[in-house]
């Protein structure tokens, strides 16, 4: 679904954020892309969809080569590509309604988006996106006045508006407290698994993303060091990645019983869905 | 703040090091002496024997200002009016216009930096500096006499407030809710109407609240120079020594500006 | 995938909630608005064929925007300049150096409560009427020129300052001021150790717009005698003479801009 091929990005200030990145994701398959501050995650997904200009490198979404595309046809690609982050990034003034339609944009004219006025099966659409997410009762309040939580299953529905292919998901637990951070966690990957999106997550916390994501890629100063399943991150590989430190506790954390469980059941319906398509 | 060792080895404190207070003595010193300077020019030609008689003078026409003509009141409703709309009209079509020039300011939002933007700063700080009843004396003698010269001319001061007050406020938006819309293939169009109209929506509209309070205000005087409103009734009464009509004026003048502030006040509370 | 097909059950339509919740409130507000540009465009006499001679005339002006005449009227503009600058020098460091002390006693918490009425009442008059109409009075009073001005701008000056001050000085940390209280510091040297520290970074920004606005304003009192550039520019125009007022026009941008820039590189280096 995605391909991304020698992808390298300087910035004017003559930082290298990535050097020749090469990466592969399937159809329904999820990775973590993990790696210190300033090792470049944030940039690789950003130039997927073009919200940052690659300096050089291909990427292909699906079968489009999208780093020589005009901007009418980079949008429609961008309308393939769902995007969740870091801290929301909801329209806080605007109402939990009108930042999932917002997901719907890319599809409808400029006076129907300014009027609010979104096709029928749009607003069924978002409704039952909601719904989905667990907030059928917060329709119409403002993003602002909800919790961490709840805003960020607000960012989740509006990518889930968008019909994507691809799902750009960056730190997507960064503001949010550990309980919170594992139930959208959870959300996030039954929602992957239900839809058999390419994801790619940027994920900080280690743990967290051993518990949840099958394949882990691991990226050290702008250059992929690991690339493989996530009972693979042993302290050598973190040392690789992240620099000298003690590893041990971390990698042992898999005893977490209650989440580990979960991680098991997701990984099972995954199988289940994988099956059925 | 400088700790020195004295010559018997001794620790001494101060504020400053000596440059420093050298700095700071030849600042002070130099204000000082423009001042005096600026103040010699000034008066050169200030006729002393009229200075002292002030005291005298402002006893003489407080003297005569006394009682209020009250009955003039019947014949201000009008010039009232005019002063409300005059600033009404003016701020509304300052907000028509100086919403793309605000837009075409903030940097983040201009189509080029290098060409449009500077024109754009040009028209806010040329708007700016010229004072409103300067406006209202250029549009008299343009367009005539009357309301409309001071409706432009209120709109004409205003451009610059509030596109410079909006292009602060647009390059101040948080760029990841803008870059969120701009994710989901929204077209240019759209991303301004998703992403940066809502942030700014609550500045946009306490900025015009607060420049209409400040237009009603500036057009009580607009009259002045003919520009319509309570100001020309001012001049008028000015003009014949009418003193106890000029109190009653001004009376009505500082009757509109406070509930004119309390409108504000209110409206302000509500948006917030 | 199909979801729109699988959820017939929910709702096709939505509406975004209104700004103002009461339906009739909101109309009234609507007709309110509607009402008023109506009667109020309606009331508004525009004389259109003076307006369409206007618009020869403005084209004039602007013609003379391009080609300022700085020359013929050299002398009548350098006087205006000369008295609008000193007026706005003077005035700004006299009314700075009377807010300070007005600032100090409108303020509720270091000030008697006697000395706060004063102070506030003196702020309020100067502050609610405009620049130009107490510029009437000083010219009534102490006869045309640059000193009319000049007074009318320094009171102005402490209106402005003085309330900003006092309010700043009401905002300021009680923390900071009981513990400097608390040595058994004196008045004034509470106000050198507790209260100018906290607020001395806003009041020199603030004195330094203030200036800018002194200058745009001592433009103005020239309309009404009291001296400055006003007065010339007000001539130019009863002339006609659109290529002097243009030239005057820019002169005051020009002046504007270098006082806002110099104030900025002033407030970096300050704080």
């Amino acid at each position: 679904m995605l391909r991304i091929e020698g992808l390298t990005k300087t910035y004017r200030t003559g930082d290298a954020a990535l050097r020749g990145v090469d990466l592969t994701v399937g159809k329904g398959q999820v990775v973590g892309l993990i790696g210190p501050s300033g090792a470049g995650k944030s940039t690789l997904i950003r130039c997927v969809n073009r919200l940052v200009e690659p300096t050089a490198g291909k990427i292909y979404v699906g079968d489009t080569e999208i780093t020589g595309l005009g901007r009418r046809e980079l949008r429609r690609v961008r309308r393939r590509i769902g995007m969740i982050f870091q801290e929301y990034a909801l329209v806080e003034r605007l109402t939990v309604m009108e930042n999932v339609l917002s997901g719907r944009l890319g599809y409808v004219g400029f006076w129907a988006s300014w009027l609010r006025r979104f096709p029928e099966a749009d607003i069924a659409k978002a409704f039952a996106v909601l719904d989905r997410v667990g907030l059928m009762d917060q329709v119409d309040k403002r993003a602002d006045a909800l919790s961490g939580g709840q805003r960020q299953r607000v960012g989740i529905a509006r990518a889930l508006m968008q019909d994507p292919d691809l799902l750009l998901v960056d730190e997507p637990t960064a503001s949010l407290d550990p309980k919170t951070s594992r139930q959208v966690m959870r959300l996030l990957l039954e929602v992957c698994a239900e839809r058999g999106f390419a994801t790619i997550v940027n994920i900080h916390d280690v743990g967290l993303a051993q518990l949840f994501l099958p394949r882990i890629v691991g990226l050290r100063a702008g250059a992929i060091v690991y690339d493989g399943p996530a009972a693979g991150l042993t302290a050598e590989v973190l040392t690789r990645i992240y620099g000298e430190e003690d590893w041990t506790r971390t990698a042992a954390r898999d005893d977490d019983e209650d989440d580990t469980a979960a991680a098991l059941a997701i990984e099972a319906e995954r199988r289940i869905v994988a099956g059925a398509a | 703040m400088p700790v020195t060792q004295q010559s018997d080895g001794r620790l001494a404190w101060r504020h400053l090091t000596p440059g420093e207070s050298l700095a700071r003595f030849a600042g002070w010193f130099a204000l000082i002496a423009l001042t005096v300077f600026c103040w010699r020019v000034m008066t050169a030609d200030t006729i002393w024997a009229f200075v002292a008689s002030a005291p005298a003078q402002a006893a003489d026409i407080f003297g005569r200002m006394m009682p209020p003509r009250w009955d003039y009141a019947g014949r201000l409703w009008r010039p009232l009016w005019d002063t409300i709309n005059i600033a009404t009209m003016g701020t509304l079509l300052a907000i028509v216009l100086a919403t793309p020039v605000a837009f075409l300011a903030a940097r983040n939002t201009t189509p080029s930096a290098v060409l449009v933007r500077p024109v754009a700063l040009f028209i806010i700080v040329a708007s700016r500096s010229i004072n409103a009843l300067i406006w209202g004396l250029l549009l008299v003698a343009i367009l005539g006499p009357g309301v409309f010269a001071g409706i432009i001319a209120i709109a004409l001061r205003s451009i610059g407030f509030i596109g410079k007050l909006l292009y602060e406020a647009i390059e101040e938006i948080d760029e990841r809710q803008v870059e969120a819309i701009r994710a989901t293939g929204a077209s240019p169009a759209q991303v301004m109407i998703y992403g940066i109209v809502p942030q700014i929506m609550p500045a946009f509209a306490s900025i015009n609240v607060f420049r209409w309070d400040i237009n009603i205000r500036e057009s009580t005087v607009l009259g002045l120079v003919g520009a319509g409103g309570l100001g020309l009734a001012l001049e008028s009464s000015l003009n014949v020594l009418a003193w106890p009509q000029v109190t009653l004026i001004l009376l009505m003048i500082f009757a509109t500006v406070i509930v004119s502030e309390l409108i504000a006040a209110k409206i302000r509370k509500a948006i917030i | 995938m199909s979801a729109g097909a699988a959820t017939p059950a929910y709702p096709r339509r939505w509406s975004r909630p209104p700004l103002i919740p009461d339906a009739r409130l909101r109309w009234a507000i609507v007709l309110g608005a509607i009402l008023y540009l109506i009667v109020g465009t309606g009331t508004v006499d525009v004389n259109w064929a003076r307006v369409s001679e206007g618009l020869v005339r403005g084209g004039r002006f602007l013609a003379g925007f391009l080609a300022p005449d700085f020359t013929s009227r050299w002398s009548d503009i350098s006087t205006g300049m000369i008295e609008s600058l000193t007026m706005t020098v003077t005035a700004t460091v006299a009314g700075i150096a009377l807010s300070v002390p007005f600032g100090l006693g409108a303020a509720r918490n270091i000030a008697p409560a006697w000395l706060y009425v004063v102070c506030r009442a003196v702020i309020a008059f100067a502050r609610t009427f405009q620049e130009i109409i107490i510029a009437i009075f000083f010219v009534a009073m102490f006869g045309f020129g640059p000193f009319a001005g000049f007074l009318t701008l320094s009171l102005s000056t402490i209106g402005f300052l003085g309330k900003l001050l006092a309010d700043d000085i009401e905002e300021a940390d009680p923390a900071q001021l009981e513990a400097v209280r608390a040595t058994g510091a004196s008045w004034w040297q509470v106000v050198a150790y507790a209260v100018s520290p906290q607020v001395m970074p806003r009041l020199v920004g603030l004195s330094l717009y203030r200036f800018d606005i002194n200058f745009r304003e001592s433009a103005v009192v020239g309309i009404v005698g009291a001296g400055g550039i006003g007065a010339t520019l007000n001539t130019a125009l009863d002339r006609y003479e659109y290529d002097s007022a243009a030239a005057i026009l820019l002169l005051i941008i020009g002046i504007v801009m270098v006082c806002e820039y110099s104030s900025g590189f002033i407030r970096r280096r300050v704080q």
